[in-house]
């Protein structure tokens, strides 16, 4: 039974749990936009979720016997992917060059720091759905 | 939980923003200091940023405070007591112009730093409304 509703609410939680990580990773541009030589980064959303639904179901992850093994702490150290060391960590293209090396376009961070923002609320406002679903298929519509 | 490092990130980033602020002030306020504690005219102070990581993210820290190495404005004055041999006085290499840029640029991105920790602040909230 808890594994059903594990599954239920696996693909919000994963979501939000990325949602949040991408916030951080925007605050920093954010505040690192006047920080010579600091290179902006991001992730792609989408493959990061489909990799990160697919490690979540998998109920008997692979056993890592070597640091040069995925997930892989020593990456996540190094900033070369997120938290759960897997999901990349990705360099922005660079648009307009500054002379100081930077690569962070307040404008962009802006727009996708807000866009994350919102996502993330709704992302919050389907689990709530759902687990209203749930709630009145357990009381039986009492 | 990585939405509270946002506060961390976002904090530093305000606190480096704050000093460079302050070193703008200082910059402004001796535009016209003659001589110092040293005996010589005050020189422009200018902070170097530095990404620093943290414990998921990067923030920010002021590296060092460099002195403007650029020459001292040398100013005919023989009246002044300041004055050398050729009535000659030297006054501060400050760029008036320079640091109200700076000023402008360290209060908007001060600014935008503490709407991202707003940001930070209501999702967090919203994430508090979960199951109610």
């Amino acid at each position: 039974m808890i594994g059903k509703l594990d599954d239920y609410l696996r693909f919000n939680e994963t979501a939000l749990s990325l949602r949040s990580q991408r916030q951080e990773l925007l605050a920093s541009n954010i505040a690192n936009a006047d920080t010579p030589n600091f290179k902006a980064r991001d992730i792609d959303f989408s493959s990061a979720l489909q990799g990160a639904l697919a490690r979540a179901t998998n109920s008997a992850p692979l056993a890592t016997t070597s640091g040069a093994h995925y997930p892989n702490a020593k990456a996540a150290a190094d900033g070369k992917t997120l938290g759960d060391g897997a999901t990349p960590v990705l360099y922005r293209t660079v648009t307009q060059g500054a002379v100081d090396g930077n690569t962070v376009d307040m404008d962009t961070e802006r727009t996708q720091f807000a866009d994350n923002a919102l996502r993330y609320e709704a992302g919050i406002t389907m689990l709530n759905q759902q687990i209203r679903n749930m709630l009145t298929a357990i009381q039986g519509g009492q | 939980m990585s939405l509270f490092n946002v506060f961390n990130v976002a904090g530093s980033a305000m606190s480096a923003q704050a000093q460079r602020l302050n070193t703008t002030a200082s910059n402004l306020a001796n535009a016209d200091s003659a001589t110092s504690a040293t005996g010589q005219a005050y020189r422009a102070k200018q902070v170097v940023f530095e990404a620093v990581p943290m414990e998921s993210g990067t923030g920010v820290k002021v590296r060092e405070v460099v002195e403007d190495a650029s020459p001292l404005k040398q100013v005919y004055d023989p009246k002044n007591p300041l004055a050398d041999d050729k009535g000659y006085v030297s006054m501060p290499n400050v760029n008036v112009v320079d640091e109200m840029v700076n000023m402008l640029s360290a209060s908007r991105s001060y600014q935008t730093n503490v709407e991202t920790m707003n940001a930070a602040k209501t999702m967090l909230l919203k994430t508090l409304t979960l199951g109610q």
